[in-house]
């Protein structure tokens, strides 16, 4: 083996030292190789490229052009500098959307974080039927979330809603769920925790499944109790997944649009006074103060609640502002 | 060795009195919690459904229906025509998929097998996609797809507005491309010596051996495309070319459609996923799994 080692480095040398004359030939015959190669490869490249720069890259960079122009799309733009960013601070609903966000964000973090943790932690001990609350806790993901959103709408219902039902059952005073504002943002987290906690808990299956049975077995022969081991062993040993689920959580409860945009509407379209979805009511109010759209860029963050143009089923309940 | 998984707690804890207890109290709380939380809210849209409207409105709910009317189903899907959306959706959706996995998979294949000049920046280009939500995006976009650059069109109430943002798709090239790695380049060398050309290697070779990645990534494409709701929101603004979530937050504010409809409409809406769901429960569940594991 070691004697052999030389020789095959050596080949090549000897190889090419012959071929030295007709190099330069060579060369250009490689170098036609390779531009053929590549164009090939940038023939399978090609959609993949054009779909990206058109709808990925593109928005991107005009979403920050926008967000210094005055555009009312009909008349060429206009540059206005930081102008549509100070409108954006000057505006007080601006920092009660930002403050509403982060409140749910917050809360939906605390329960869509934390509690897939725990469930996945019990589930994870069950020797029978693990794979029959797997499917369980991920039915509701496969719901549209329209229709989770809706169900619960009905659920929710001061009239003749579930949870209150429940609540007169055991002879506690009903409550105003989406109505009240106290209530309202649990309810959104509520409603958003079940259809989504069932990702996490998959995911953190995942995780503890993968976590070495040896380590268990050490500590407990060290005499460590089980909230010892979760502190020691499971919690140390799920970083990985505990930190991706982190991001990913944060990423979509800041994006949340469903839930306040078709909770705390009343039937017939109206918003409630006190709701908590001013993000939502923001853009309602935007749109027929400003006008413009480019305002909505300068806070991308928040564009997600952008009231779109409404369908004339529903036109004149939203057109109404509060 | 024990080679037996073993979590938190040992089997040999469980086996002794005191822990078959605990164990099976704990596993029928759970059970009954699961069914509560998890599957009976779906009981309730079914049930709901076939109540009639007066039985719903009562401030006491039954639990079993006094009266059943299957015929609300019938109704409601004429009524809302809630087939002519689900077709809708389903046009989407698979047309959707279908361009998502063309246009994905060639990008992968030649990011991953053919390897070009400035392949790294592209694919660190696309992923950068991932890192800004996509509602960051929203309104720029809705101004692209309205207007598209360079081509000039308008794809507004077409299905390409939700086909072609759909296939840039940053997750999907990154996890074919990861599995296209996986496979050795002396397979594709040595069907390039028999003469096999770029696009052979990647239909006789790449894909058949790519059929449990490609399979992940179809379920979840159509059932992103089924699930989504803001994207179509804005770009299909004309009722008729509305996919189900849309017509059906439309109708929710629609003061013609009684309670009980508007149940067996939302029932109906979710049938498909669920029953996509139970049959390919394993590798969607499994496929979320390896999602985890690997980031």
């Amino acid at each position: 083996m070691v004697l052999q080692a030389p020789d095959i480095v050596e080949k090549p040398v000897t190889a090419r030292m012959t071929t030295v004359p007709r190099g330069s030939v060579r060369n250009r015959t490689r170098l036609r190789r390779k531009l053929a190669d590549n164009a090939q490869a940038y023939v399978f490249l090609a959609a993949g490229l054009l779909c990206f720069a058109l709808f990925s890259w593109y928005p991107l960079v005009k979403g920050i052009v926008l967000s210094f122009q005055q555009d009312n799309f009909v008349t060429a733009p206009s540059w206005v500098g930081l102008d549509n960013y100070r409108a954006v601070l000057a505006d007080p609903l601006f920092a009660t959307a930002w403050i509403n966000t982060l409140e749910f964000t917050g809360l939906a973090l605390l329960f869509g974080y934390a509690v897939p943790f725990v469930v996945a932690l019990v589930i994870n001990e069950f020797r029978h039927a693990k794979g029959l609350f797997r499917i369980a806790v991920y039915l509701p993901a496969m719901l549209p979330p329209i229709v989770s959103v809706l169900l619960w709408r009905y659920f929710y219902d001061p009239g003749s809603g579930l949870f209150n039902a429940i609540l007169s059952f055991v002879h506690l005073p009903p409550g105003g769920w989406t109505q009240s504002p106290r209530m309202a943002m649990i309810c959104l987290v509520l409603v958003s925790t079940w259809s989504n906690m069932g990702g996490a808990t998959i995911m953190y299956l995942a995780g503890l499944a993968n976590i070495p049975a040896e380590l268990y077995d050490a500590v407990e022969l060290d005499g460590a109790s089980i909230w010892q081991r979760i502190r020691h062993v499971t919690i140390p040993q799920m970083r990985f997944v505990l930190l991706v689920l982190l991001l990913l959580q944060i990423v979509s409860t800041m994006q949340v649009f469903i839930e306040p945009y078709q909770l705390t509407h009343d039937q017939s379209g109206h918003h409630h006074r006190d709701d908590p979805d001013l993000p939502v009511r923001l853009h309602g109010q935007q749109r027929l103060r400003h006008g413009g759209r480019d305002e909505r860029a300068a806070f991308p963050r928040t564009g997600r609640i952008l009231r779109p143009l409404p369908a004339p089923d529903e036109s004149a309940g939203v057109r109404s502002p509060i | 060795m024990s080679t037996t998984a073993r979590t938190l707690i040992s089997d040999a804890d469980l086996r002794r009195r005191h822990g078959k207890l605990v164990y099976r109290l704990g596993f029928a709380g759970m059970a009954i919690l699961f069914v509560l939380i998890f599957v009976f809210p779906l009981y309730w849209m079914f049930v709901s459904a076939v109540k009639t409207p007066v039985e719903l409105a009562q401030p006491t709910p039954t639990l079993i229906p006094h009266e059943w009317h299957f015929e609300t189903f019938l109704v409601a899907w004429q009524k809302l025509e809630i087939g002519h959306f689900m077709l809708n959706t389903a046009l989407y959706a698979v047309g959707g998929w279908l361009i998502q996995l063309t246009v994905d998979v060639a990008a992968a294949y030649a990011l991953s097998k053919l390897r070009p000049l400035f392949g790294n920046v592209i694919l660190a280009a696309m992923l950068a996609s991932l890192m800004l939500p996509a509602a960051a995006l929203l309104v720029p976009a809705y101004l692209t797809v309205a207007n598209v650059p360079i081509i000039g069109v308008n794809l507004l109430n077409t299905p390409w507005a939700l086909w072609l943002p759909a296939a840039a798709n940053a997750f999907n090239v990154y996890i074919l491309k990861r599995f296209f790695d996986q496979i050795p380049n002396d397979l594709l060398d040595s069907a390039s010596i028999d003469g096999a050309g770029r696009f052979r290697m990647l239909w006789n070779i790449v894909l058949p051996l790519s059929r449990p990645v490609l399979a992940v990534v179809s379920i979840f494409a159509i059932i992103a495309s089924w699930k989504d709701f803001l994207w179509p929101l804005l770009v299909l603004q004309d009722p008729q070319s509305q996919t189900i979530s849309v017509a059906l937050s439309r109708l929710s504010f629609a003061s013609y459609v009684t309670q009980n409809e508007m149940f067996a409409g939302l029932a109906l809406a979710s049938i498909p996923l669920i029953v996509v769901f139970l049959i390919f429960q394993r590798s969607i569940l499994s496929g979320l799994s390896a999602g985890a594991l690997k980031g």
